[in-house]
């Protein structure tokens, strides 16, 4: 999408895009950065309680909305590759210690659950905010919110139809939000213990696009690349899962028999 | 109190870039860095972040 909003940067100076296509064209491309945005929001929010996520998230949105104010139409001055390489580096590290964690954990009791799993044992607080779930919600809103703020723009100056491309992009905010609320109830039924192995893969996935895309590499088949990505940890996680399963195996039997 | 918030900043980054294993976050730089240098030099690079990471989540899992 982003190649696209590039091309179309470079081919679009004289060509009329009449607005609806302008207006499609921003919403589907807003749409790939907003689902992106709304997994990292519901998956953390899930495994770390949505209290300090929405905090987290807002205050994306105010720093997002400061910019925009700021910069205006120049938001292109904003250094996105430096904050891909950044908050993807940082997203990966930890979404990798999830994914670490969940690995051990569906090894170790199962997909069904880890039984005497507390809040305060996974270190969150019982009172205040959990800085954890409010930096990632914050930077998952802030990195994407500015991908499609750099779409609009891209779209919108080149075919001279800036409303049309605002109105694309609010429209895939609101059709993608509400998908992802409806969502949540579904997600918070997942176990834990799997969920935070769901969401230490996906983390690490969207990290691993982010960072690699921050220093100027290019991933064949560009947004495509974040499902292979997944498929690839996932397919890493059950390999390790299995090891881990087999190597305890003993152990558990013996548990059992106790 | 400033000391003590910059203790707790300190703390809460730790805690969110190294965690129980550090050679994780040691990777990824060291995989980062090598993908930079492979490009400057014009190669396909891709592919080494995610094999580095798989790897080393295996390498990290048999020492628990």
């Amino acid at each position: 999408m982003r190649q696209a909003a590039r091309a179309a940067e470079n081919q679009c100076g004289d060509i009329a895009v009449s607005d609806p296509s302008v207006f499609v064209t921003t919403f589907l491309a807003s749409a790939v950065e907003v689902i992106e945005m709304v997994i990292i929001i519901v998956g953390v929010g899930s495994v770390r309680g949505w209290r300090s996520t929405w905090l987290g998230a807002g205050a994306g949105l105010a720093v997002l909305a400061v910019l925009v104010l700021v910069f205006g139409t120049a938001l292109q001055a904003v250094p996105i590759d430096t904050l891909r390489l950044v908050i993807g580096s940082l997203l990966l590290v930890f979404g990798l210690q999830w994914l670490r964690k969940g690995i051990r954990r569906v090894a170790a009791h199962g997909l069904r659950g880890m039984g005497d799993w507390s809040a305060s044992a996974e270190g969150i607080p019982a009172h205040g905010v959990d800085w954890t779930a409010f930096t990632l919600a914050f930077k998952g809103v802030l990195l994407e919110g500015l991908e499609v703020a750099f779409i609009v723009v891209s779209f919108g100056l080149t075919a001279q139809a800036l409303g049309s491309a605002v109105a694309g992009a609010a429209a895939a905010f609101a059709v993608i939000g509400v998908a992802g609320v409806a969502t949540r109830n579904v997600v918070q039924r997942i176990p834990r213990s799997a969920l935070q192995l769901l969401v230490g893969t996906l983390l690490s996935s969207f990290g691993t696009f982010w960072a690699v895309e921050g220093l100027g590499v290019a991933w064949p088949g560009d947004e495509i690349a974040i499902l292979a990505l997944t498929g690839w940890y996932a397919l890493a996680a059950a390999g390790y899962t299995a090891l881990l399963r087999r190597r305890a195996h003993p152990l558990i039997a013996q548990t059992t028999q106790g | 109190m400033i000391w003590r918030w910059l203790a707790g900043f300190g703390r809460f980054w730790y805690e969110f870039i190294i965690g129980d294993d550090w050679t994780i976050a040691a990777t990824v730089a060291a995989a980062l860095t090598a993908t930079w240098t492979l490009h400057l030099a014009g190669h396909d690079a891709w592919w080494l972040l995610p094999l580095a990471v798989v790897i080393e989540v295996g390498l990290s899992l048999r020492s628990d």
